[in-house]
């Protein structure tokens, strides 16, 4: 996997929306184990320290639990992999509205060019 | 007590504060980038570390201890420059670390030369810039220490040498030892680092973690330190 940063972002946050996103989209299924924070770290090139630190995030909101002495795995609840998703969707939307919204278009405006371009993607 | 400790520390070339009254207490479990332009100090301070230099006021401590022998034998010290004899091959140079060093792991040097295609009877007459910082990097890094001074390890290298070097000091990360980057190349080193301390003239002006820098900065550390450093 492929790790690319922003600047001027903590890092382990971007760690954490990355992770997210694998999540929600199945590429980390629920269950699988994960790989270790060094392995990781290494793949990323980041701070094993900013690694764990993102960990710690990722299981503080339940999507991924550790085992003692064999690792940590992406949780098996469906309600959360739920949440996440609708959560990230949402993200996505507001970031949409915002941009589109600085761009000068109301509401209304936005809403017909989705719709237009939901009909041309078909 | 802090793994590495600068009280006060000061030290002068001549007439010239090339280390202003410095204070500075880093822990163990770190990756800390020191980080300043061409004659900020930073040299100086490594050198102070590994008892090369002496200090003209204050003290620089290891584990409480000032540099000596003690020091020195948990103490793994990459030079900014080439250090070794260039008639010498890789299996011999592991050979002198071991014979030197008590904590030099023969094991993980092995380990850290596997895949890079080098030969163990290559001199490093033969190797390229990459190739030596390489050899060099492994020679530190497969020590046990408690402290790594790590002297512009980057500087000059192409980016895959670049790679494998952060590679290889992350891969070594352990939470009982204390990592210190010295280096001017900081876009290249920043995701690497928890901590990072600014050297200003002879004074640290920052030491704050990486993170939240970004955070409250809104920008990276190669930005922020071209804002202080701007010439």
């Amino acid at each position: 996997m492929e790790w690319i940063f922003e600047q001027g972002r903590p890092i382990y946050t971007q760690i954490v929306e990355q992770i997210r996103i694998n999540i929600a989209n199945g590429t980390y299924e629920p269950g699988q184990q994960l790989p270790s924070v060094r392995d990781l770290a290494m793949e990323a090139a980041v701070n094993p320290n900013t690694m764990q630190r993102a960990f710690s995030e990722l299981e503080r909101d339940g999507l991924i639990y550790t085992v003692r002495t064999s690792g940590r795995f992406v949780t098996e609840e469906e309600g959360k992999l739920d949440i996440l998703q609708k959560k990230l969707g949402q993200e996505f939307i507001e970031d949409l509205f915002e941009k589109l919204q600085k761009l000068g278009m109301s509401k209304k405006e936005i809403m017909d060019a989705i719709e237009e371009s939901a009909k041309e993607m078909k | 007590m802090s793994i590495f400790e600068c009280r006060s520390l000061t030290k002068y070339y001549g007439k010239t504060k090339a280390l202003d009254n410095i204070d500075l207490k880093l822990e163990a479990g770190q990756i800390v980038g020191l980080l300043g332009p061409n004659g900020s100090g930073k040299t100086t301070m490594i050198k102070l570390a590994n008892g090369l230099l002496q200090p003209a006021g204050g003290q620089i401590l290891i584990e409480g201890e000032e540099p000596g022998p003690g020091t020195k034998a948990k103490v793994a010290y990459l030079p900014d420059r080439g250090f070794l004899p260039e008639y010498m091959t890789v299996e011999a140079l592991f050979k002198l670390y071991g014979d030197f060093f008590k904590d030099f792991n023969i094991k993980k040097a092995d380990q850290m030369l596997d895949g890079l295609g080098i030969k163990k009877t290559d001199t490093l007459k033969k190797m390229s810039k990459g190739t030596k910082e390489k050899i060099q990097l492994i020679l530190v890094m497969s020590r046990d220490a408690k402290i790594y001074f790590l002297d512009e390890p980057i500087a000059g290298v192409d980016p895959a040498a670049r790679d494998y070097i952060l590679r290889t000091i992350i891969s070594n990360y352990c939470e009982n030892s204390l990592v210190l980057i010295s280096t001017h190349l900081i876009a290249d080193v920043e995701s690497v680092l928890d901590d990072v301390v600014f050297i200003k003239e002879g004074r640290v002006v920052l030491h704050k973690a990486a993170d939240i820098i970004r955070e409250e900065e809104g920008k990276n550390i190669d930005g922020l330190f071209r804002e202080v450093f701007k010439c």
